[in-house]
C-alpha cells in the first residue's frame, strides 16, 4: 500500500532533485540570505541549521514560493524556480514538486477543515479522480502517518499538537512531492511526541524515497534524521558537510560555539561573550 | 511520606504539601494538580521538568498566588514557616518582593509604551520606597550584572529595542532588584535561541550563587534542569513522579517515565536507528484516572498492581519515586535496559 | 524561529483553560444560546418583526391605507387597537404593513455594504502592499461622507424613493464592514495554513473564497446585525424627512414624521408607536449583533 505513494524518480533527470545557487535575499536594508548555495541529491536528507536571523526559514520560504529571490537561482527537479509561477498549472507543477510542513500545529490547518476534507482539497487539486479513489488515497495517507479513522473525521481543535502535525503531513504528502522541507516541524511538540514523528518521518522517507530538507535548529533533531548539514549565521554558509562529521569535529567558530551550547549530562553554562557584541533587536 | 526527605537538612524555605487545584472549565471543576509536594532549602536550586499538561507552570503560579480565578486550593504552601494563601495587603507585597517570578516571554510580561528603567525601577520605587535615583543606579547597576553594559542608556530604552535573549536578561535584573530570596523561573529560555540560552543559564547560575537564591527552575528539558540545578522533580499529569539528585537523574532514574523521557530524546552524538518513542501521549491531570497510576497505560514495566491504585511516593537512594514498582525496578530503568523500541503512539 | 517556539509550545496534551478547548462543533442553536438571555431575547424580537414584515399586510385587521376623513386622532375603540393616525387611518394595520419596506430597506442596506464590504476588504488583505494602500486611501474618502448625506444626494439626483436611499446607505457603510473585516481577513490571510495552501498550488479565489471568507464569517455575520439597527435607523430618519419611502406606503419612519403633529395636541400615539417599534427592532439588532461580535472574537 505505501508502494502506491511511493516517488517515482524522474529518469530523465538524475541529477539533483533541489538545487540553490548564489541566492540573496534583502528586505530593505537587511540582508537575511546571502549568496547561499547547495545542492540535495534524490532520497537524501538535508538539515539547513541555525539559529534566529540565521535566514534558514527565509531559504524555506523561498524554495516554495512564499518569497521571491533578490538574487540567485533555484532549481527543484531540473525545473526553474526563483521567478513567481506563471499558471495556475505552473503553480500546481510546483507543489506537486516541493512541498512544506511549517513550525506551528496550531494555525497550519484550517480550523474549519476535518483532516480528511484537508487531504481531500490537495488530492481534487493535484489529480482529477473520481471520489472512490480520492476516499482510498485519504485512507492510504492518513494510515500511513498514524492517524485513526476517528482522528481523520476530527476538527483540528479537537486533535492534539503531535496529531496536527500528522494532518500536515499527510496533507503535504497528498501532492506526492520529491521533496519535503519540514521546516521546524517537530520544534513545537512534546519530548515523547517529538519522538514518534521523528520515527514517522523515517518511516515514510523508507517507504517513500521522499528527500527531506529539514530546517532547525536542534542539533541532536538534525542528528537523528539528516545526512548532510549546512550551517548559517546570519545569512552565510559558515559550514557544511555530512551532519556526523560536522557535529562530532566542527570546524567554524560558530558550529562548536552551536555544539557547545546544547544541554546534555554533565553539562555547565559558562558566560562567554556573545558573537557579534550586543544583540539589538535582531531577534 | 515525606515529600522534604529527599532534600537537604535544615528547614526550608519554600515548603509544598499535600497542593491539589482544581480550575473551573465550562462548569465543571478540574483537577490540574493532584497532591503536589516540594520543598525548595535556602539557596538550592531545583529544577521541575515534566512536558504539557504535568502541571509544572500551574505549580510555580500557585506558589505565586497567580491562579485564575475561581481556582479551587487544597494544601499548604509555606514560605520561611508563614502560610502563603492566607497573605493580602502588605504582608502580600512584602512575600512578593521576597519570592520573584521569571516568565518564559518576556514581551507578553512588559508594557511595551514604557521605558525599560521605568518598569525595572518600578517596585523598588513603590513597594520599598526607595528614591528614583537611587532605584535608576541599582538598575543600571544591576543590568551589568547580567551583562548588559552601558545600563544607563539601556534604562531609557523601550522594549522593542530589545532583543528577544537581552529582554530576558533585563527580565532577570529586575527580579534580582527587590533582592528575593527564591527565584521561580517558568521556561525562561525555551523562546531563546540556543546560544543566547546558553549565556543566560549561565548568568541565572553565577548570580543564584553570588546572591544565594533557591531558585524553581521549570522546563521540558531534562538536561538543562540537571545543569543548574542541584536537585530535579520530574512531574506527569498533575503530579510529581520523581525527586533526584540532579546528577543521578539521567543514569540511575526511579521512575519510568522519567527513563523514557530521556530516552525518547534524539542523541546529538549518534544516529539511533529508531528513537525509543513513548506510547500514547502525555496525559493532563483530569484526564488521568483516579485510582490507578497515571503512567500505567504508557509504562514498559506495567502489571497489575500499577492499576490498583495510585502509587505513593517511596523513598529510595536519597530519591523519591511514585512508583508502585520503584524498588523491584530499581537499576534496570537506564535507557540501557529500557524494552525494545515501543511502539508508536 | 525560536521566538515562536514559546507561543507554540502548548505540547501534546488537551488543552484545559485555553479557548481551543475540544468541544461538539456548534451550530446556530448552540451560538445563540451563548449569547445569553439577552441575546435569545433580542433574537425572538427580530424573529417576530421578520414573520411580520412578511405577512404584515396579510395580517392586517384594517386596510392600512383606508383613510377615514371624520376620524382623525381617534383614540382605541372597537377592534382598532391603536386608534387612528392624522389622516384617520389605522395605525396597527398601518404598523403590521408597514414592517415590510421598514425591515426590507435595511436588508438591502446589509447585503449591499456587506458584499462590497467583504469583497473590497479581502482584496486588499490578500493583495496587501500597494493594492490594500490605495483600497484603503479610496476607504478613508468615503468615510468622510456621513450616509445621511449621501442619501440626500442621491434622491435629489435619482429621486426620491427606498432604492436610491438604499443604495446610497450601502455605500456609505461599506468602509466601516471593508475596515473591520479587513483587520480579520488580513490576520487570516497571515496564518500558515493559508501558506500552506498557496504552496499547494491553490488559486487565490479558492483560497479567499473557501478558506479565508469562512473564517472570518462569524464576524461579517456580527458586523451584519448591528448595521441592520443603524440602517434602520437611518432609512427611519430619511423617510422622516420625506426621501425615503413616498406615501401612501406605511412605513414606521414616515408614520413619526406625518404623525409628530399629534404630540403636543396630546395624541401621541401613532407617532410612539412608531417609534417603539423602530426602537425594539433596532436594540433587538445592536445587542444581538454585539453579542455575535464577543462569540465572533472569542472563538478565534
Amino acid at each position: 500500500m505505501a508502494e502506491a505513494i511511493a516517488v517515482q524518480p524522474d529518469a530523465a533527470t538524475a541529477g539533483p532533485v533541489l538545487e540553490v545557487a548564489g541566492l540573496r535575499k534583502e528586505f530593505g536594508e537587511l540582508v537575511a540570505v546571502d549568496d547561499v548555495t547547495f545542492s540535495v541529491p534524490q532520497a537524501t536528507s538535508l538539515a539547513i541549521v541555525g539559529e534566529s536571523g540565521s535566514g534558514k526559514t527565509t531559504i524555506a520560504r523561498m524554495i516554495v514560493g512564499l518569497e521571491r529571490p533578490t538574487a540567485g537561482t533555484i532549481t527543484a527537479c531540473g525545473a526553474d524556480r526563483s521567478a513567481p509561477a506563471r499558471s495556475a498549472r505552473d503553480r500546481r507543477r510546483r507543489g506537486s514538486e516541493v512541498q512544506i510542513v511549517f513550525q506551528d500545529p496550531y494555525t497550519s490547518l484550517d480550523p474549519r477543515q476535518t483532516a480528511e476534507a484537508t487531504v481531500d482539497e490537495v488530492l481534487r487539486l493535484h489529480h482529477g479522480w473520481p471520489r472512490d479513489r480520492r476516499r482510498a488515497r485519504i485512507a492510504e495517507l492518513t494510515e500511513l502517518v498514524g492517524l485513526d479513522g476517528r482522528q481523520a473525521r476530527a476538527l483540528p481543535r479537537a486533535l492534539s499538537g503531535g496529531q496536527r502535525q500528522r494532518v500536515a503531513i499527510a496533507r503535504a504528502l497528498a501532492a506526492e512531492p520529491r521533496v519535503l522541507i519540514l521546516d521546524e516541524s517537530v520544534a513545537a511538540l512534546d519530548v515523547s511526541i517529538q519522538a514518534q514523528v521523528l520515527n514517522l518521518l523515517a518511516d515514510i522517507r523508507d517507504s517513500t524515497g521522499v528527500t527531506y530538507v529539514l530546517i532547525s535548529h536542534d542539533l541532536a533533531v538534525v542528528r537523528q534524521l539528516t545526512d548532510e548539514v549546512i550551517v548559517l549565521h546570519r545569512g552565510v554558509v559558515v559550514e557544511r558537510g555530512a551532519t556526523a562529521s560536522v557535529l562530532d569535529d566542527p570546524q567554524h567558530e560558530y558550529t562548536r560555539r552551536l555544539r557547545a551550547s546544547v544541554p546534555r549530562p554533565g553539562w555547565k553554562p559558562r558566560r562567554g561573550a556573545l558573537l557579534g557584541g550586543g544583540e539589538e533587536a535582531s531577534g | 511520606m515525606d515529600q522534604s526527605a529527599a532534600a537537604p537538612p535544615g528547614a526550608p524555605l519554600l515548603l509544598v504539601e499535600g497542593l491539589t487545584v482544581r480550575l473551573p472549565v465550562e462548569g465543571a471543576q478540574r483537577a490540574v494538580l493532584r497532591d503536589v509536594g516540594l520543598s525548595i532549602s535556602p539557596g538550592e536550586a531545583v529544577g521541575l521538568v515534566g512536558e504539557s499538561g504535568s502541571g509544572k507552570s500551574m505549580t510555580a503560579r500557585a506558589i505565586d498566588r497567580l491562579l485564575p480565578r475561581g481556582a479551587q486550593v487544597a494544601g499548604t504552601i509555606s514560605y520561611d514557616g508563614t502560610d502563603v494563601m492566607s497573605l493580602s495587603g502588605a504582608a502580600m507585597r512584602r512575600y512578593r518582593n521576597q519570592v520573584a517570578m521569571i516568565f518564559q516571554d518576556p514581551r507578553a510580561h512588559v508594557n511595551p509604551v514604557r521605558r525599560v528603567g521605568d518598569f525595572m525601577t518600578e517596585a523598588l520605587r513603590t513597594n520599598l520606597g526607595v528614591q528614583p535615583a537611587e532605584a535608576a543606579t541599582r538598575a543600571a547597576d544591576m543590568l551589568g550584572q547580567v551583562g548588559i553594559a552601558d545600563g544607563r542608556r539601556r534604562l531609557r530604552q523601550y522594549p522593542h529595542e530589545l532583543s528577544g535573549g537581552m529582554l530576558q536578561r533585563v527580565m532577570i535584573a529586575t527580579a534580582l532588584l527587590t533582592e528575593p530570596k527564591l527565584l521561580l523561573a517558568d521556561e525562561p529560555t525555551t523562546a531563546l535561541d540556543v546560544t543566547t540560552q546558553a549565556e543566560v543559564m549561565a548568568i541565572l547560575d553565577d548570580l543564584r550563587r553570588e546572591f544565594g537564591l533557591a531558585m524553581l527552575f521549570i522546563t521540558h528539558d531534562l538536561e538543562l534542569a540537571a545543569a543548574i540545578c542541584d536537585r530535579t522533580a520530574v512531574m506527569y499529569a498533575g503530579q510529581i513522579v520523581e525527586v533526584r539528585q540532579s546528577a543521578l537523574l539521567h543514569d540511575d532514574p526511579l521512575h519510568p517515565y522519567t527513563a523514557a523521557l530521556a530516552a525518547a530524546r534524539p542523541d546529538i552524538a549518534q544516529t539511533a536507528p529508531r528513537l525509543a518513542a513513548i506510547p500514547g501521549r502525555p496525559l493532563s491531570a483530569f484526564e488521568a484516572p483516579e485510582e490507578e497510576c497515571a503512567f500505567a497505560p504508557r509504562c514498559p514495566h506495567v502489571r497489575d498492581i500499577c492499576r490498583a491504585e495510585t502509587p505513593e511516593l517511596v523513598g529510595l537512594n536519597g530519591g523519591l519515586s511514585r512508583c508502585a514498582r520503584a524498588i523491584e525496578l530499581r537499576g534496570q530503568l537506564t535507557p540501557a535496559h529500557a524494552p525494545d523500541g515501543g511502539s508508536d503512539g | 524561529m525560536s521566538e515562536l517556539m514559546s507561543r507554540a509550545r502548548a505540547g501534546d496534551a488537551a488543552p484545559l483553560v485555553t479557548v481551543r478547548e475540544p468541544r461538539a462543533r456548534r451550530g446556530a442553536v448552540g451560538l445563540l444560546r451563548a449569547t445569553g438571555a439577552a441575546g435569545l431575547a433580542s433574537a425572538v424580537v427580530i424573529a417576530i418583526a421578520t414573520v411580520i414584515a412578511v405577512i404584515g399586510p396579510l395580517i392586517a385587521p384594517f386596510s392600512p391605507t383606508l383613510v377615514h376623513p371624520s376620524l382623525p386622532w381617534v383614540g382605541p375603540t372597537g377592534g382598532h387597537l391603536l386608534g387612528f393616525d392624522v389622516e384617520g387611518r389605522d395605525v396597527l394595520s398601518r404598523l403590521l404593513a408597514g414592517a415590510t419596506s421598514s425591515m426590507l430597506g435595511p436588508l438591502a442596506v446589509v447585503i449591499g455594504s456587506l458584499l462590497a464590504g467583504t469583497l473590497l476588504a479581502v482584496i486588499a488583505a490578500w493583495r496587501r502592499g500597494l493594492v490594500d494602500a490605495v483600497i484603503s486611501s479610496g476607504l478613508d474618502i468615503l468615510f468622510a461622507f456621513p450616509g445621511i448625506l449621501l442619501a440626500v444626494l442621491a434622491a435629489a439626483v435619482f429621486g426620491a424613493g427606498l432604492p436610491a436611499a438604499s443604495i446610497a446607505l450601502a455605500i456609505a457603510y461599506m468602509p466601516y464592514v471593508a475596515r473591520v473585516l479587513r483587520g480579520a481577513a488580513l490576520k487570516e490571510r497571515s496564518q500558515p495554513y493559508v501558506a500552506a495552501l498557496e504552496v499547494q498550488g491553490a488559486s487565490a479565489t479558492t483560497i479567499c473564497l473557501r478558506h479565508i471568507v469562512p473564517n472570518i464569517m462569524p464576524l461579517i455575520v456580527a458586523q451584519a446585525t448591528i448595521l441592520f439597527g443603524y440602517a434602520m435607523v437611518d432609512l427611519a430618519a430619511i423617510s422622516f424627512i420625506g426621501l425615503g419611502v413616498q406615501p401612501p406606503a406605511p412605513n414606521w419612519g414616515f408614520m413619526i414624521s406625518e404623525n409628530q403633529v399629534g404630540i403636543p395636541q396630546h395624541y401621541p400615539l401613532p407617532a410612539l408607536s412608531a417609534g417603539a417599534c423602530i426602537v425594539a427592532v433596532v436594540i433587538a439588532f445592536n445587542v444581538l449583533g454585539e453579542r455575535l461580535f464577543e462569540q465572533a472574537q472569542a472563538s478565534r
